[in-house]
């Protein structure tokens, strides 16, 4: 059926090795809806929704000292499928800690929490579609989808856009995890597009005695390039 | 250069700090939470209560609702609707969100207004974007509201619905409840599951 996602790039609601999709994806055929106003807009978040210290994951959440961890910078673009960079487009991460341990009540994850980390932040593109952020380099963590099961280390990136049709939230995994191959939620995007959300280690991005850099582009929908009218 | 979109993931289960901290009392600031109408804000009050499903008929602790509407002119706040016919009432952003794990009951609650009519011809609605763990990529679906008999019958997206779904998109009215309230329950499966839109 011709859709307006890419089932090519897009994971699909139910990937039954990803258990808990099995109750939980839709299972009804989507339903067609032209794109109006509706669609065509969202909520506009820009530097005005950013603190001092919120793209600053190592500094944000300090009470009696430094985080422990492995300091990175991740950066990159925000860019459309034409490569057109999309400017002041906020990015909400969160992420769990060195340990890989979240400070969330429902982690019931034996690893140390850490007094200075707490792993939430935010930060908005430039003109140029530029966004950057320092933290932490998160552990693995266990979860309970199958036997042994363990999330490859991986920082949840949230965002908007410029419409409706561009929300995106995703994860970004670093590269050579050996869990990639065991981690059903990685390999629940098909073949072909799971590369597209492993970040590269960047020697330039990198800051001598301080922290590893590692680049990640984050490519968003656009609206359809031929708009369906009446 | 064409470029490969990046893939969806799921929110998973820890999105609260990132996403809606304050409602989750974290120590991080929230920007968007279940309070959409602040004291200026030009409309009718309502409130829209409801619950998530899953295909067992369980309630979905660890789901995030997201709303995206027009104010009272019909109006989104948002370069691409520059209309001047609609008038634009700055303070609304016309944008919340909620968790669905701070109530025993696994309830999530918005406090808004109802948005006009975008053109005259649609009927007011909320757009809705459903995320949770368990899901690897969003659902879009909308609300309309059950007091608006006659827009309903002429949107034409309602129109495009099969009949016998058509009531998963309309918020009920709740005449026990002080106030205006709907209420709107997503079921993501079985016999009254919600549409949801290929947007
Ligand atoms: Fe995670």
């Amino acid at each position: 059926m011709d859709s307006n996602r890419d089932w090519d790039s897009q994971p699909p609601y139910i990937h039954e090795d990803y258990k808990s999709t099995v109750l939980r994806g839709p299972t009804k055929p989507l339903m067609p809806i032209p794109e109006g106003l509706s669609e065509l807009t969202g909520p506009v978040y820009g530097h005005e929704a950013v603190g001092e210290l919120d793209s600053d994951l190592t500094r944000n959440a300090r009470v009696n000292g430094e985080p422990l961890g492995e300091r990175i910078i991740v950066a990159g673009r925000v860019v459309d499928e034409n490569d057109r960079p999309l400017p002041n487009t906020l990015v909400e991460v969160w992420q769990c800690n060195a340990a890989g341990r979240y400070v969330h009540e429902a982690d019931q994850h034996d690893a140390p929490l850490d007094p200075n980390f707490l792993g939430a932040g935010r930060c908005v593109t430039d003109e140029n579609g530029r966004y950057e952020f320092r933290s932490i380099k998160p552990g693995a963590y266990p979860w309970r989808n199958h036997h042994n099961a363990w999330r490859p280390n991986h920082i949840h990136l949230s965002l908007f856009g410029h419409s409706f049709v561009s929300r995106l939230v995703t994860q970004m995994y670093f590269p050579g995890d050996p869990l990639f191959p065991f981690d059903p939620i990685f390999n629940g995007v098909p073949e072909g597009a799971r590369e597209r959300m492993i970040s590269t280690f960047d020697i330039e991005l990198t800051e001598p005695e301080f922290a590893l850099g590692y680049n990640f582009d984050i490519v968003l929908r656009g609206p359809k390039a031929t708009p369906m009218e009446d | 250069m064409k470029r490969g979109q990046t893939p969806s993931q799921t929110v998973g289960p820890f999105f609260a700090y990132g996403l809606v901290p304050e409602q989750y009392n974290y120590p991080f600031k929230s920007l968007a939470g279940g309070e959409l109408a602040g004291d200026t804000t030009e409309g009718q009050r309502i409130r829209i209560l409801g619950h998530v499903y899953d295909g067992a008929g369980d309630l979905i602790p660890d789901a995030i609702i997201e709303i995206w509407q027009a104010n009272a002119h019909g109006r989104y706040n948002h370069p691409a609707d520059d209309r001047k016919d609609n008038l634009l009432d700055p303070e609304f952003k016309g944008f919340g969100r909620v968790g669905t794990g701070t109530t025993d009951d696994n309830r999530f609650v918005f406090d808004t207004i109802k948005p006009g009519s975008v053109d005259g011809r649609q009927a007011p609605h909320l757009n809705v974007i459903v995320l949770m763990r368990g899901m690897l990529l969003h659902a879009y679906t909308r609300i309309y509201f059950s007091d608006e008999e006659d827009m309903n019958a002429a949107d034409p997206v309602l129109g495009s619905v099969p009949e016998d779904r058509r009531d998963t998109l309309i918020a009920k009215r709740d005449v026990e409840m002080p106030g205006t309230v709907y209420r709107f329950d997503i079921h993501m499966q079985g016999d009254r599951e919600t549409v949801f839109f290929d947007v």
